[in-house]
């Protein structure tokens, strides 16, 4: 029975990094930029949802409000830094890096040192039984938002009209652009929605991960395995690979304690070897 | 021996059939100019003979040397060398270096560390050399990305004979130069060695027929006439299709 | 002339530092020229090699902590701990060049990032081993046939050995193999198309590269006898990487410059308040917009632009 629960675990972890590693593989199947910020959007998500949270007690606002304030910023990023650079990957990696850093120094300087864990929602703040061993339903409500999050793409993006200008995007930006796309709309827009997912993440991982200086890091390296083992570009790569790497990395810490990080890499060195682009990535 | 020879090459890019089995010969010092539209396949031959893709099957034969799956350095190590038809130069260096790399890719003086550049004289000699012979000396020292449209053409052209290849792959050198620039190209190729083997893609008659000891006409991705000028000019396919274009 | 003249100068300047200089500023001075090695050495790869790379920190650290290891675990002599500390960087920059190589571009450094996070994550999780984030303490400068003990012969080591290493950069650039390598740093399909195999240059530069990182690492170590995973860490590659763009990429002397001017910095804000990384930050911002070709750059503009007004 044991087993089931670190399964769950590895699951609920996994479900986590989807929501971070797809707004990633969006940015970059879209834009082609690595975004480095991307862990700190998570780490603000989970400052902000705590502040929300402990302000006006309501973890459901927290859960808007959070990524929409991420969403903006990572729109004005977008808008007036990033776009400078189209397709120009350095520029853009050092701008990234240049907000990893700012983000992360002022989150330090707003929230301080200390790392904070948020409170789960009164809703799922219990545990069920589960053939004789108590689990916490946050994590179940947790596998079930990450779902619900899959599905609510899926369907954006294939059952939408953005979502097929999107594919089309993603496919040759200047076919779309000749389709009469407004690109540069669609440009914010992804990148917006991109930030959301991973605020999103923070606030959901909040209670489980938490939030501390340095987690921005965390974070983001653990997307970039995930997208580098799914494959840019792709949402069923983020989905699959951040089950895989979700339970990689929770079984590893169980077996292989001082190379927990190694139960991540060597299969990611294995798929790099084998196929470069991922296991869902064109290349 | 022939100094290339191509049988049944074929290559598909997903679904689609760029080269539907291509057999080709070309004999050592033959001027060969392949001539078809946009899209009939001609670059996509070019790239399975230079190696820049592979060809999903059929047989490429460098001096009866099987080259068919040689990556592209290999084969150029062999004695081929190309242009593209979309300019590829090395853009931030001067164009002296640029032939001067071409020399040393030639002469396999590739992993040397420590001597500078400069203390290779011979190479330098024989670069300034080749620039002055095609009128580019003045150019020498003008980093590439500066230069005219015309002259980067021109340059790329240096590049690729500067080896002394054996087979020459000319990727319409001609393309967007203005009426001028082009009658110069074409005495620049005209002047070349009798015994440098040259395959050029070219989409003008009168330009193809200027330089061709023969003529080869490709259409969706089908070699579908090959001969002398007076039997290109008479074959009905080509001219129907030359015309339905026109 | 000029050019012997401004050599000549700078190195007159660094030989008689530790006499002008309070020995606060002479280690200032030795940490700036290690990280100016480091920079230098990333530049290979960027600047010449057109290959980024955002996990360069891997070849600094690999080289200091196998010296460190072999010094404190094994108690290995420094004849021994220091060449085999260039040897570990020089194989990990191999092993990295043998996953990395395949991508290109954003993949590239991706992929640099993860793999250099492993090492991390070695340094990190061993405890028993590597003493986790305690690090290892107590490391001794070396002893070749003199004591290197104190800050001043300790500081003419490094200056020696970093000034020889940037000669032999300089040397490798200056050759038809550097040649090559701007060449295929601009087009890689035209060197291709003229003999040059470039996986082989690309793999001998990261080599190279990571040679030289692993030198300025092991000196590193020597300087704060001292290694902890910091030395590893994302911040250490994103540092080296700002340094070779402000100063000018593709310019060894500019990532040197650049590694000085970022090292002063640092010392000059973090005594004054505790958001150096915020003002990082903010620096990357600054020239990715403003001086995307670094000091040199800059420079270069302003001395065109004076010559004809």
């Amino acid at each position: 029975m044991i087993w089931v629960i670190h399964t769950l675990n590895g699951v609920s972890l996994g479900m986590l990094l989807f929501l971070l590693a797809a707004g990633l593989s969006l940015i970059y199947g879209l834009m082609k930029i690595l975004n480095l910020t991307h862990g700190s959007y998570y780490l603000l998500g989970a400052y902000i949802g705590s502040t929300v949270i402990q302000t006006t007690g309501s973890w459901a606002l927290a859960l808007v409000v959070a990524p929409l304030i991420v969403a903006a910023l990572g729109a004005v990023m977008e808008r007036f830094f990033l776009r400078r650079f189209h397709l120009d990957e350095l520029p853009q990696t050092l701008l990234t890096f240049g907000f990893l850093f700012i983000i992360g120094d002022v989150c330090l300087w707003i929230w301080g040192g200390d790392p904070i864990l948020l409170p789960k929602p009164a809703l799922f703040a219990k545990s069920i039984d589960l053939g004789g061993l108590s689990y916490p339903e946050y994590r179940l409500a947790l596998i079930a938002a990450g779902l619900a999050v899959a599905a609510a793409l899926w369907w954006f993006q294939e059952r939408t009209r953005i979502g097929a200008m999107l594919r089309a995007g993603v496919d040759d930006a200047e076919t779309a652009r000749a389709m009469g796309i407004d690109v540069s709309l669609l440009f914010t827009l992804v990148f917006a929605v991109g930030a959301f997912l991973a605020a999103l993440g923070g606030v959901l991982g909040g209670p489980i991960i938490g939030a501390s200086p340095g987690a921005d890091f965390d974070v983001m390296l653990l997307a970039f395995v995930v997208v580098i083992v799914g494959g840019l570009g792709s949402l069923r790569g983020a989905l699959v690979g951040g089950l895989l790497i979700g339970l990689l990395d929770n079984f590893g810490k169980i077996f292989f304690p001082e190379f927990a990080l190694f139960t991540i890499f060597v299969p990611m060195a294995v798929i790099l070897s084998f196929r470069p682009t991922g296991l869902f990535g064109r290349a | 021996m022939s100094a290339l020879s191509i049988e049944g090459v074929t290559k598909s890019f997903g679904g689609v059939q760029a080269l539907r089995g291509v057999t080709l010969s070309v004999e050592a010092g033959q001027r060969l100019v392949l001539l078809g539209p946009n899209g009939a396949g001609n670059t996509t031959l070019f790239h399975a003979i230079s190696g820049n893709i592979l060809a999903s099957s059929g047989r490429v034969a460098l001096f009866g040397e099987d080259i068919t799956r040689l990556p592209p350095d290999a084969r150029a190590r062999r004695g081929l060398a190309r242009t593209f038809q979309i300019t590829n130069l090395l853009p931030s260096l001067s164009v002296l270096d640029n032939i001067r790399l071409a020399l040393c890719g030639a002469d396999r003086l590739t992993f040397r560390f420590f001597k500078g550049m400069a203390s290779y004289r011979e190479t330098t000699s024989r670069a300034t050399r080749l620039l002055a012979d095609w009128g580019l000396a003045d150019a020498a020292d003008r980093t590439v990305r500066n230069l005219s449209y015309g002259e980067q053409r021109q340059v790329e052209v240096v590049m690729a004979i500067a080896a002394a290849p054996r087979l020459l792959l000319l990727d319409e050198p001609t393309a967007g130069l203005s009426p001028a620039e082009t009658l110069g190209l074409v005495d620049m190729v005209r002047k070349l060695p009798r015994d440098m083997t040259i395959v050029m893609i070219e989409h003008d008659m009168d330009v193809a027929f200027e330089i061709a000891d023969r003529v080869a006409v490709m259409h969706r991705g089908e070699l579908i006439a090959e001969g002398n000028e007076a039997e290109i000019r008479a074959n009905k396919q080509v001219s129907d299709i030359y015309l339905g274009l026109e | 002339m000029a050019r012997a003249l401004a050599i000549s100068a700078i190195v007159a300047v660094f030989l008689a530092a530790p006499f002008a200089a309070p020995s606060y500023y002479v280690g200032l001075l030795t940490k700036m020229l290690i990280y100016a090695l480091f920079a230098m050495s990333l530049d290979l790869m960027i600047g010449y090699a057109g290959l980024a790379s955002l996990g360069h920190a891997a070849f600094f650290g690999l080289g200091g902590y196998t010296m460190a290891l072999l010094l404190m675990r094994a108690h290995a002599s420094a004849w021994i701990a220091f060449p085999a500390g260039l040897v570990a960087a020089t194989l990990g920059g191999a092993v990295f060049a043998l996953l990395a190589l395949r991508a290109r571009g954003s993949y590239f450094l991706m992929i640099t990032l993860a793999l250099a996070q492993v090492v991390w994550g070695i340094a990190f999780g061993w405890r028993t081993l590597t003493g986790g984030d305690d690090g290892l303490p107590g490391i001794k400068r070396p002893v070749f046939l003199i004591s290197f003990a104190d800050q001043t012969p300790f500081y003419y080591l490094v200056a020696t050995l970093v000034g020889l290493s940037a000669l032999a950069m300089w040397a490798v650039t200056r050759s038809p193999y550097g040649l090559a390598l701007r060449g295929i740093r601009d087009s890689e399909t035209r060197m291709r198309a003229m003999g040059f195999n470039v996986w082989r240059h690309q793999f001998a530069a990261m080599a190279i590269s990571a040679f030289f990182a692993g030198l300025a690492g092991c000196l590193f170590v020597y300087n704060n006898r001292f290694v902890s995973p910091d030395a590893l860490h994302v911040v250490t590659s994103a540092e080296g990487l700002i340094m070779v763009i402000a100063g000018g990429a593709g310019t060894l002397f500019g990532p040197a410059l650049g590694a000085g001017v970022i090292i002063f910095l640092e010392d000059f804000i973090s005594s004054h308040t505790q958001r150096w990384l915020l003002v990082l930050g903010v620096i990357y911002v600054a020239t990715t917009l403003f001086a995307p070709r670094g000091i040199v750059g800059l420079w270069t503009d302003f001395s065109t632009r004076k010559r004809k007004p």
